[in-house]
């Protein structure tokens, strides 16, 4: 029979930082993820709130605790946001930078724009628009996602306090399919001194940059010693321009996070999804998991719900309305869908708020606003009430909702 | 790209079917497939599963082109179906590609195809080797017959062939008179597969006596190679022979009441995934959907998690490879945590790397060097690792494990055996 104290569904941010704060809390946590983790795909930036009513934040917690009723950062709370990061911090170490402030740091992004963000991995930092140094990026051809000096434009036009160029250079060795896990494994390597073939390459256009922009794909398991060596070789600063997905600073990210679950103990199994549940006076009593064909019971005393929004398919649509295909909880939603939408393509989408509706301890609500079981908890993109997308706030709100959610099971 | 696009939306999917089309118009290009494949991260020729899959079908539906040589460098370590947040079905893509790439594309007259069905087609190689197994081993062994080997037949010169057991798995269920336990209701069915019956006995023996230690009483039915290496080679007519023979037999032992356990887990991948995505017969889907790992089975339908705690088995600390397979599964941390809490010993997971060997794959000469720089991740977590004796599912695994670090490789079941039978 296969149990735990803490079963959290979902292996994105939300349901490992919930799996992790549970498992600090003294619980035997169990984590199952359908597929490899979502975090893969995500760009590695960490964003608490960027834009608010439409106006960029200087300052996310300028705005974190005017959320409207609903909105997760006002279920759990301002101080919740703050506990989030540090946990963040904590894990992530060496690997990001921007705790110093609580300020949003401007990153540049591979389209030229400037994106406000909170936590960026330490490989992003040299590349700040806050930095006035003259700044070269440097796009490849066989990597057609970056145009280097279209992005230059830009971030030129856009008015940043410095100097931009941008070059389209050949990258050595590699044939032109080759994907980006390719890249940063002959980076780690230096297979066959590729790294000063490149910086050979790269040295006739540097001129009087400072600092020298990449797409991010040095290295997957040594980034700090790549770009240092190219750092060295160039006489410049190197940093990444987030892209993505796929994205190499979301795996190094998914790397130290799973490398930390483990450590404190977390069983963690990918692979199989969870589709079906048990259920007496109100309370979960288990989960299915789906393995291959059997349907398997996993038991545990508390349960997370971290399986991410419309993208993840933690929440999914059909022609019958909008639901959440686990434990069929209640997702308030206009009934007629031509409702769900605007006209405008960039307008204010409904659709982008679905999820579950929760009281202020996670815990989601049925229709009339009761609490549906009294052991189950959300967290994360599954959380209704946010437009993740258009207030940047994503990662801010997995750890928000997934350390309180991971605690509060833990202490039930 | 701006940060809508970054959020892809289908907000009214299409049902799904069981067939690939609907599949590949699934596919909405992530390239998360491209970044979890372990060739294309060390090979650029490599056009990666997104390629092989999803692009290459719709390549063919288009226009009339025959299936790209590509495929045959693809290992079948599935890593990409359980990288897809989407569904598409990866591996039954390729597995169907490169059956007709071998049926339409390739020479019976070459040495290529000759070769990869020798290799795909150990299991026949086996009966005939195992009837004198020192004889064999002693031919095997000879480094002339190696260099032979890779000359003639491409088969790489570097690696040692697996000894053959002195009495095989089933020679030894029968001389000692089948299952010593006779049960109702609990009864399971073993597909052992080939490497177990010729080469490790040791594993399936363990098996036998840790099943009748909880009391069930085990069948070992007459059975061919579960089809993991044909598929691999796209070998599909062998295949369909193998797979054919295993349901017929499998399929009335879970009308009688069995369940199947398997204690390597590309077998058990073979039977569960595979069979019911490539065949019909009747039987296919009963006999997948009842169908175990071993240990899966047992933390399913007996405490053997609360049997092992303080447990003390009669081992040195462990280093501990996932096979792609059994991650495929889900079963990729389940032997670390289950032997987490034992007594006298560590168990260390050495990492989610592919090992490189993937069956037959890292057999071929011009795999050989593809299939060792896969490898070298996982070669050095296990040198980090404080055990000296790896710890894995898989039989290639094992070999690819004692190949680059000269560890001696054992089961799970192994170590459960030594842990709860005396
Ligand atoms: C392409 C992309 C770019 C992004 N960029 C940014 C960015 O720039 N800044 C930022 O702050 N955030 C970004 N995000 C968002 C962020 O990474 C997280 O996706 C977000 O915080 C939501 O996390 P989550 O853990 O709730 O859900 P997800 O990350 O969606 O994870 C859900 C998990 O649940 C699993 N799952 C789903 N259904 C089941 C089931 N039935 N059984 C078992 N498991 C299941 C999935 O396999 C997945 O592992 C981005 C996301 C994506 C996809
Ligand atoms: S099966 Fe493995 S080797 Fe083949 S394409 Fe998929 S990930 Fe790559
Ligand atoms: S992971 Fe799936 S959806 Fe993404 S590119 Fe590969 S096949 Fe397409």
């Amino acid at each position: 029979m296969i149990e735990s104290d803490v079963l959290v569904v979902g292996g994105g941010l939300a349901g490992g930082t919930a799996a992790l704060s549970a498992a600090r809390e003294g619980a035997d946590v169990r984590l199952v993820s359908h597929k490899e983790s979502t975090l893969r795909h995500a760009s590695g930036l960490i964003d608490v709130l960027g834009y608010h009513d439409g106006t960029l934040l200087a300052d996310p917690f300028s705005a974190v605790g005017d959320m409207p009723e609903g909105h997760p950062y006002e279920r759990v709370g301002s101080a919740a946001v703050e506990a989030g990061l540090d946990l963040f911090d904590e894990v992530a170490g060496d690997l990001y930078a921007g705790s110093h402030t609580t300020k949003n740091a401007l990153v540049p992004t591979h389209g030229g724009t400037v994106k406000p963000t909170a936590r960026y991995p330490a490989s992003v930092a040299p590349g700040l628009a806050s930095d006035d140094g003259e700044m070269l990026l440097v796009g490849f051809e066989t990597l057609t996602d970056f145009d280097a000096p279209l992005a230059a434009d830009h971030l030129q036009n856009a008015g940043v306090p410095f100097e931009v160029r941008g070059v389209t250079a050949r990258f050595p060795m590699l044939r032109a399919d080759a994907k980006i896990t390719r890249y940063a494994k002959v980076l780690d390597t230096d297979e066959k001194g590729i790294r000063s073939q490149l910086v050979e390459a790269i040295e006739p256009h540097l001129g009087d940059a400072t600092r020298v922009g990449f797409p991010a794909v040095l290295g997957h398991d040594h980034p700090a010693r790549v770009r240092e060596a190219l750092a060295d070789a160039l006489g410049a600063d190197v940093f990444e321009v987030p892209s993505g997905p796929p994205s190499l600073p979301g795996m190094r990210l998914e790397d130290v996070l799973f490398a930390v679950l483990r450590e404190a103990g977390v069983t963690i199994e990918t692979g199989n999804p969870v589709v079906g549940f048990e259920a007496s006076d109100g309370r979960i009593d288990h989960v299915a998991v789906k393995r291959t064909h059997q349907r398997v019971p996993y038991f545990a005393d508390e349960f997370v719900l971290a399986t991410g929004g419309l993208v993840g398919k933690g929440i999914t649509t059909s022609r019958e309305g909008v639901r959440e295909p686990v434990f069929d909880l209640h997702v308030p939603h206009p009934e007629n869908r031509y409702d769900w939408f605007e006209d405008e393509a960039f307008g204010d989408h409904p659709f982008a708020r679905f999820g579950v509706a929760v009281d202020t301890d996670l815990r989601p609500l049925d229709g009339s606003g009761a609490v549906e079981y009294a052991n189950l908890r959300a967290a994360g993109g599954v959380l209704g009430g946010a437009d993740f997308a258009a207030e940047k706030s994503g990662s801010g709100i997995s750890l928000a909702t997934g350390r309180v959610a991971g605690r509060r099971a833990a202490q039930s | 790209m701006s940060d809508s696009e970054n959020f892809p939306i289908d907000v009214f999917p299409e049902t799904e079917e069981m067939d690939l089309r609907p599949g590949a118009d699934s596919c909405y290009k992530c390239s998360a497939c491209d970044t979890s494949c372990p060739v294309a991260e060390v090979d650029d020729d490599f056009p990666g599963p997104k390629f092989q899959g999803p692009e290459q079908w719709r390549l063919k539906r288009k226009e009339d082109t025959s299936v790209d040589e590509s495929v045959m460098k693809c290992s079948n370590c599935m890593r990409c179906d359980g990288a897809c947040p989407s569904g598409v079905p990866l591996s039954q893509m390729h597995n169907t590609a490169r059956a007709e790439y071998v049926s339409e594309e390739m020479s019976m007259l070459s040495t290529e195809y000759w070769r990869n069905r020798i290799l795909a087609n150990y299991g026949t190689l086996a009966r005939i080797g195992s009837k004198v197994p020192r004889l064999t081993n002693f031919v095997m062994g000879n480094s002339l017959v190696q260099q032979v080997n890779e000359k003639f037949l491409g088969i790489t010169a570097e690696r040692e062939f697996p000894e053959f057991a002195t009495e095989t798995f089933v020679e030894w269920f029968e001389k000692r008179g089948g299952s010593t336990v006779q049960s109702e209701d609990k009864r399971v069915a073993y597909f052992h597969g080939d490497y177990a019956n010729y080469n490790t006995p040791e594993v399936a023996k363990a098996l036998v006596r840790v099943f009748e230690h909880y009391g069930y009483e085990v069948a070992v039915p007459d059975q061919r190679c579960s089809g993991t290496p044909m598929f691999a080679n796209g070998m599909m007519d062998d295949a369909r022979r193998a797979a054919k023979f295993n349901v017929e037999t499998f399929h009335n032992l879970v009308e009688d009441g069995y369940d199947i356990v398997c204690s390597c887990t590309s077998c058990s991948m073979a039977l569960r995934q595979e069979y019911p995505e490539l065949f019909t017969f009747d039987g296919t889907a009963e006999v997948a959907a009842h169908t175990y790992e071993a240990l899966e089975y047992l933390r399913i339908y007996e405490d053997v998690e609360g049997d092992l705690k303080g447990a003390k088995p009669n081992f040195p600390n462990l280093a501990y490879h996932a096979p792609c397979h059994a991650r495929n599964q889900g079963l990729d941390g389940q032997a670390v945590n289950l032997f987490s809490e034992l007594d006298g010993l560590e168990v260390t997971d050495v990492g989610d790397s592919c090992s490189g060997i993937s069956g037959t794959y890292g057999w071929k000469e011009e795999n050989y060097d593809t299939s060792m720089k896969i490898g070298e991740e996982m070669f050095e977590h296990m040198e980090d690792a404080p055990g000296e004796t790896g710890l894995t599912e898989c039989p290639t695994c094992a070999m690819q494990m004692g190949h680059g670090s000269g560890y001696e490789i054992r089961h799970p079941l192994e170590v459960v055996e030594s842990a709860l039978v005396n």
